[in-house]
């Protein structure tokens, strides 16, 4: 049902007033198979519709501030703030823009949010609706960090990555875990090409389903990798909760810098965030 | 396995059974209205020529650069082979025109794969070119490089609706522009057609290069939109910018009670006041503006009233004027200047842009000047004058040798400066002429010194007397 009241949004917007009135008789009849075959877990047990405007809901999500330890270790080029010019919910959309400035001795502003000690779970199907930005150096990701990263050191504490993409390969996205052994350049990955489209021009729906035996990585109706513990060359360490963070990087070592094609302020966007349970 | 799907032939589904069900309720069309109907094929050459096409070289190009190649292709069994002459000799450009107007509204690109016999630039390569429409919807891709190994091109489209009865299908001009530009190769396109390829994303449109332009201008006095083109993102990631026809735009201004624009993008000045003139293509507005300040009609300079006799004219139309090599001899590197001579009403004005200096040469033969007493010129700096504005004349005698920097030149350094100059208000210029030898005068420059920053100017009644 979720699914639905979504499709009708997404239309409302292609299509001119005079014919929402006649999308509505007409849209059950082309909506012939909303479910997802790929995904099998229903329960759903937290979502946010991005429907308040204004700031984020703070019961949900925390700001991550700064620039970490070497740019989030991973020589990132962004000051993440909480400032609106960053991060704003507006029109039932999240708004994470990356604009191009001198702030605090960084040259680039965008934001990260967490839902850490806020909402974790383990195991269940997380998945978002995004559409995200373009150009060198850009890198959008919607992902899971263990909920004990603080003390059990990264990349022990597992790491899942639901979604990331390069903004100079608009049409690929990638699905990875990182654990002890297979980190950073060693993660257990994959990636997902579109066909005669790109992933910059609409929104998709990125998501995994996890269980103890397996994560499911699937973009849309497609599911493109399974992960199992004998898929990785170390300890399976996704047997406990989880966050999430939405964020979109500028440069680091693995989109690069960006160049003078890159084109700001860029903005990720999120229709939604749901979390559901078997 | 992967299942490569998404969602959006659904939603086009859908959108299209709106429509249907939208127009079931709207009064049919007789059986008599018929629509033009144009082919809608794509394929321009793939081992020949596709859907009925012709070739025509341009004028003073090589005749025979363009022929069909057996031997070398992408695909099949034949590829389009150009041969590109030696510099000095000709070029290669041509026109494949359809033989009747095709719809490409589909479309979204024109893509080919190419190969050369060495790396190369193609200097100008696209579609568009149709001399019944006065290439109203050219497209210019420059500077096109390839390599010799096939690799697949692609062309995009600025705004394919406006496409829907094009016989402009391809077009190229490649030839050696100087001696080390290369020449003497050949290279080879394959595989040409347009596609729908739907990665052509992220529009960008431009008006003056993206610039927000600011000019004074006059009533009748025409400006024209310059500097057009659309940026798309590849699917790559690599933005591609062309040169798009004004015909891909349409031009709006704030106040067309001042300023009124076509689709050609020629600006008229009918009005007295300030007016913007901004862009939008295929509904994105597009970067760069114009923002005309027309003074009204134009202010001319005032009118000589010395006898011709005691007059040598360097540029007036009151006079006749002595040979001149140039106004602007574009030298580099170094001169920033460039020229927008204008004329209204057969009054013409010399207009720099950009400037740094700029000289007047008269080389063919040198101005003797030695029964002249005076040097005069007027000059007008339009909207405003820099608050560091310093100008210098210099005026060159090149001695006995006739020979710039021939070792016996002089030179008189005439200094204007802030205080005699009034913004949008012609000044005269007259001084006593000192040059002791002035009967070899090659040369007078105009240049920004300690750090003026003077950017446009206009010039007229250059002349000597007595």
């Amino acid at each position: 049902m979720r699914n639905k009241t979504n499709k009708i949004k997404s239309l409302i917007k292609v299509v001119s007033i005079p014919f929402i009135a006649l999308l509505f008789l007409t849209i059950t009849n082309c909506s012939t198979d909303e479910t997802q075959t790929v995904t099998n877990f229903t329960n759903l047990v937290m979502s946010d519709e991005f429907d308040a405007e204004g700031a984020p809901n703070s019961a949900l999500w925390n700001y991550e501030i700064g620039t970490g330890n070497n740019g989030w270790g991973n020589n990132e080029l962004q000051y993440y703030t909480d400032r609106t010019e960053n991060i704003k919910v507006e029109n039932g959309y999240l708004l994470i823009s990356a604009n191009k400035e001198a702030y605090n001795g960084s040259s680039y502003t965008s934001a990260r949010i967490t839902t850490q000690g806020l909402f974790e779970q383990t195991h269940g199907r997380f998945e978002a609706r995004i559409r995200v930005p373009y150009g060198k150096g850009l890198w959008p990701a919607f992902w899971l960090l263990g909920s004990d990263c603080e003390t059990n050191i990264w990349p022990q504490c597992g790491e899942i990555d639901i979604m990331e993409y390069l903004g100079d390969n608009p049409d690929t996205v990638f699905g990875s875990v990182h654990g002890p052994g297979y980190s950073a350049g060693e993660a257990v990955t994959k990636e997902y090409t579109l066909e005669n489209d790109r992933f910059d021009t609409g929104f998709h729906v990125f998501g995994i389903e996890w269980t103890p035996d397996y994560i499911n990585y699937y973009v849309d109706d497609a599911l493109y990798q399974q992960i199992t513990p004998a898929d990785v060359p170390g300890e399976w360490v996704f047997n406990n909760p989880f966050y999430i963070i939405l964020n979109l990087a500028v440069g680091g070592n693995f989109p690069g810098a960006p160049n003078s094609e890159t084109v700001f302020p860029q903005t990720m966007l999120v229709d939604y965030v749901r979390v559901y349970q078997q | 396995m992967k299942t490569r799907k998404n969602i959006y032939p659904k939603i086009f589904l859908c959108i299209g059974l709106i429509f249907i069900t939208a127009i079931s309720c709207e009064r049919e069309l007789s059986d008599e209205a018929e629509f033009a109907t144009f082919s809608t094929t794509g394929e321009i050459f793939t081992d020949n020529f596709q859907g009925g096409l012709d070739y025509f070289p341009f004028g003073g190009s090589f005749a025979e650069a363009f022929s069909v190649d057996f031997n070398e292709k992408y695909l099949g069994s034949a590829s389009m082979r150009f041969d590109i002459p030696q510099f000095g000799v000709s070029y290669g450009g041509a026109t494949f025109p359809s033989l009747a107007p095709r719809d490409l509204s589909q479309y979204d690109a024109l893509t080919f794969w190419a190969k050369a016999s060495q790396g190369a630039d193609i200097n100008e390569i696209g579609f568009g070119i149709n001399g019944e429409t006065n290439n109203k919807f050219q497209v210019t891709m420059q500077n096109l490089p390839l390599t010799t190994v096939w690799t697949k091109y692609v062309i995009a489209i600025p705004d394919a609706s406006k496409l829907n009865q094009e016989k402009g299908m391809f077009w190229y001009a490649e030839g050696a522009e100087n001696s080390f530009d290369e020449g003497g190769y050949t290279f080879w396109i394959d595989e040409l057609r347009f596609e729908k390829l739907e990665t052509i994303a992220q529009p960008r449109p431009a008006i003056f290069n993206g610039q927000d332009v600011v000019q004074t201008a006059f009533i009748g006095s025409p400006i024209t939109v310059t500097g057009l083109t659309q940026t798309f993102n590849l699917a790559n990631g690599q933005n591609q910018t062309v040169s798009a026809a004004p015909s891909y735009f349409t031009f709006t201004s704030s106040d067309t009670d001042i300023a009124i624009v076509n689709e050609l993008g020629l600006v008229s000045i009918i009005g007295i006041g300030t007016a913007e003139i901004t862009a939008v293509l295929g509904g994105v507005a597009a970067e760069g503006t114009l923002t005309v300040n027309s003074v009204g009609d134009f202010q001319f300079a005032p009118t000589p009233t010395l006898d011709p006799s005691t007059v040598l004219s360097v540029f007036s139309d009151t006079y006749t004027n002595v040979p001149v090599d140039y106004y602007n001899g574009f030298w580099t590197p170094g001169s920033t200047t460039g020229s927008a001579d204008f004329a209204i009403n057969g009054d013409n004005i010399l207009s720099y842009t950009n400037f740094n200096y700029v000289g007047t040469a008269m080389s063919s033969p040198t101005l003797d000047a030695s029964s002249m007493t005076h040097f005069h010129l007027n000059m007008y700096v339009p909207d405003n004058v820099p608050s560091d504005f310093d100008f210098l004349i210099s005026i060159e005698d090149w001695g006995a040798n006739q020979i710039d920097n021939g070792g016996d030149d002089t030179r008189q350094q005439i200094f204007v400066d802030v205080s005699q100059v009034q913004p949008d208000t012609w000044i005269t210029v007259d001084v006593p002429l000192t040059l002791t030898n002035k009967n070899n005068i090659g040369l007078i420059i105009y240049e920004n010194i300690n750090g003026s920053s003077l950017s446009n100017f206009y010039i007229d009644n250059v002349y000597f007397h007595q």
